[in-house]
């Protein structure tokens, strides 16, 4: 079994490499430091870090006021509060002003686990999507989580990074090269494209070694930028083979199945079935449970592959 | 020393700038323009330290309009100030222009924060005043607040995160004129006592005629005094005011002046000197 490591965890780490590079670089959390991971900058950088208490809307704002003053801000809570409770300060504080913040969210998808709906976001992709000019990245494991923070550090812009709770396997090794919205093509194969983001990328790729066995060649991509999305990457699996299976931990209703879908209606159009919650709510359960129960498995991609051959 | 006659002369010109915009515009909102305007003319034409030659001066002090409906009468008061030709605001709302229904900031130069969707801008100047803080300026971030904003919970999460961090490099001033689009504030959601609220929360509080140059400068001078906690300054004022007719009627909250209404409220108003 592969090392595993929490989104999240290798994020906390990497805020404290960047707050030694960046003197502007300003956290903000909403009593949520311990489980964000940004306990570590705060440790590292008091003079620089501000909890802003219960209070998610408010935070939003200040990290638009700070942007506004010339500061580099990242602010964190879990991503129901800050895709859903504070939407609307993002739009128009962050997006529409189209400041210097990075909304790095944690605790995303049914994977948080035994806390249940009330704190399982699985819209949030797709409520950051629509905010024009955002950036939407969703790292796959550890390596890519740590990369993820760098490549939006380096854009003057909003940004949106979607971290996970759970300890999930690494899949990349530190040589690999994260470029923000392009595709990465884990694992050739020209039978049917696993199309994948988040934690999702893992299940496919064992979904493909599962397929292999059986005679059937699937392709693996991760797609860790939502938006801006490759839409050559898309195009290229479209074209050569025979059907894309989209994986999401997030509900199929304006993700990645949404947005593979948008690009293959204009430019290729392909068959499609999309793994993600189906227009549901989340429960309590454990991880594993839940990614059965949501239909999130490796061995429901190879279900969902076969039935597109 | 205030000059107050000159602050004078700019808020009567602020007033026909807002009118003609509006009525030209076809929409708008002439009643928080009107009663925030003497506020306005005070601290750009008194007060703060800005430079419309250079509108992102390193030290400036900051404006931000939370109650972004009063846009107008913002457009107005850069435009006079010298940020650009105040003529140029009369395309208010035009599809095209940069005088947007409501402030944004990439847009408008002296526009420091896009605002229009009520309470935000609260939250955005106590992170302006919070960044001046960990930079050790010496400048200040002033915003305006309309009472009916105050019905927003956010307004109360940013005041307890001001008084939090003691951000004393912040002053905000409430346009209280006592109504809002349905009704006066106590009739539609009740806002009072917002003293003592304020002070609660951790404000240094007070009180003016939002209408009085000398005592709105006043109080203005007496924030800088304030150590350890951010300001409140209550403005009473009047919607409408200046324009006979619009003068504490909330219908005119949020509707243009017709042709005749136009001349008539200019007329009142003296013109521009």
């Amino acid at each position: 079994m592969a090392e595993k490591m929490a989104t999240r965890q290798a994020y906390g780490e990497a805020l404290v490499e960047n707050g030694a590079k960046n003197k502007d670089l300003v956290v903000l959390d909403a009593d949520l430091s311990k489980s964000t991971m940004t306990v570590k900058f705060s440790e590292a950088y008091p003079e620089r870090f501000f909890n802003m208490g219960i209070a998610e809307q408010n935070m939003y704002g200040v990290a638009a006021g700070l942007a506004a003053s010339g500061k580099t801000v990242v602010a964190s809570t879990f991503a129901m509060f800050a895709t859903g409770r504070a939407f609307e300060i993002i739009r128009n504080s962050i997006g529409y002003t189209h400041l210097n913040v990075k909304i790095c969210a944690t605790h995303a998808g049914v994977t948080v686990g035994e806390d249940g709906a009330s704190h399982q976001a699985i819209a949030d992709l797709a409520l950051m999507r629509e905010i024009p000019g955002m950036i939407v990245v969703n790292p796959s494991d550890g390596v890519s989580a740590k990369k993820a923070l760098d490549a939006v550090l380096a854009i003057d812009g909003p940004c949106y990074v979607r971290y996970g709770r759970a300890s999930v396997p690494v899949v990349y090794d530190e040589s690999l090269k994260f470029e923000i919205g392009k595709g990465i093509q884990v694992r050739d194969g020209k039978d049917v494209a696993l199309i994948a983001t988040g934690i999702m990328v893992n299940e496919a790729i064992q979904a493909a070694e599962i397929l292999e066995k059986e005679g059937i060649s699937a392709r693996v991509i991760d797609i860790h930028t939502i938006k801006p999305i490759d839409e050559d990457i898309i195009v290229k699996a479209a074209k050569e083979t025979k059907g894309i299976v989209t994986c999401e931990e997030h509900t199929i209703i304006g993700g990645l199945g949404s947005a593979v879908a948008e690009v293959t209606a204009k430019k290729a159009p392909a068959k499609i079935s999309m793994i993600g919650v189906q227009d549901r709510f989340g429960q309590s359960g454990k991880p594993d449970q839940l990614m059965k129960e949501y239909g999130l498995t490796a061995e429901d991609i190879v279900k969902a592959a076969k039935g597109l051959l | 020393m205030i000059n107050v006659d000159d602050v004078k002369s700019a808020a009567r010109n602020i007033r026909c700038d807002v009118i003609k915009a509006i009525s030209a515009a076809g929409s708008g909102h002439p009643g928080g323009s009107l009663s925030a305007t003497d506020i306005l003319a005070t601290l750009y034409f008194y007060k703060m330290n800005v430079n419309p030659e250079d509108p992102k001066a390193e030290n400036r002090d900051k404006f931000v309009l939370s109650k972004g409906h009063a846009a107008p009468a913002l457009y107005a008061t850069l435009g006079r100030r010298g940020y650009f030709n105040v003529e140029e605001m009369y395309s208010l709302r035009k599809i095209g222009s940069i005088f947007q229904g409501h402030p944004d900031m990439n847009k408008i130069p002296g526009v420091e924060m896009s605002t229009g969707s009520l309470g935000q801008g609260f939250s955005t100047a106590v992170g302006m005043a919070l960044a001046g803080k960990i930079d050790n300026k010496k400048s200040k971030v002033y915003v305006l607040l309309g009472d009916g904003e105050i019905q927003e919970g956010i307004v109360w999460e940013a005041a307890m995160s001001a008084a939090n961090y003691k951000l004393d490099n912040l002053v905000a001033i409430l346009d209280n004129n006592g109504l809002q689009i349905d009704g006066r504030n106590d009739d539609v959601m009740k806002v009072e006592p917002v003293y003592e609220k304020f002070e609660s929360f951790g404000f240094e509080v007070m009180e003016a005629d939002g209408h009085d140059i000398e005592e709105l400068a006043e109080k203005l001078d007496a924030a800088d005094e304030v150590e350890g906690k951010p300001v409140l300054i209550i403005a009473r004022t009047v919607k409408g005011k200046g324009v006979s007719y619009m003068e504490d009627v909330a219908g005119w909250h949020g509707k243009a002046p017709n042709a005749e209404e136009t001349e008539k409220a200019l007329a009142e108003l003296g013109g521009e000197q």
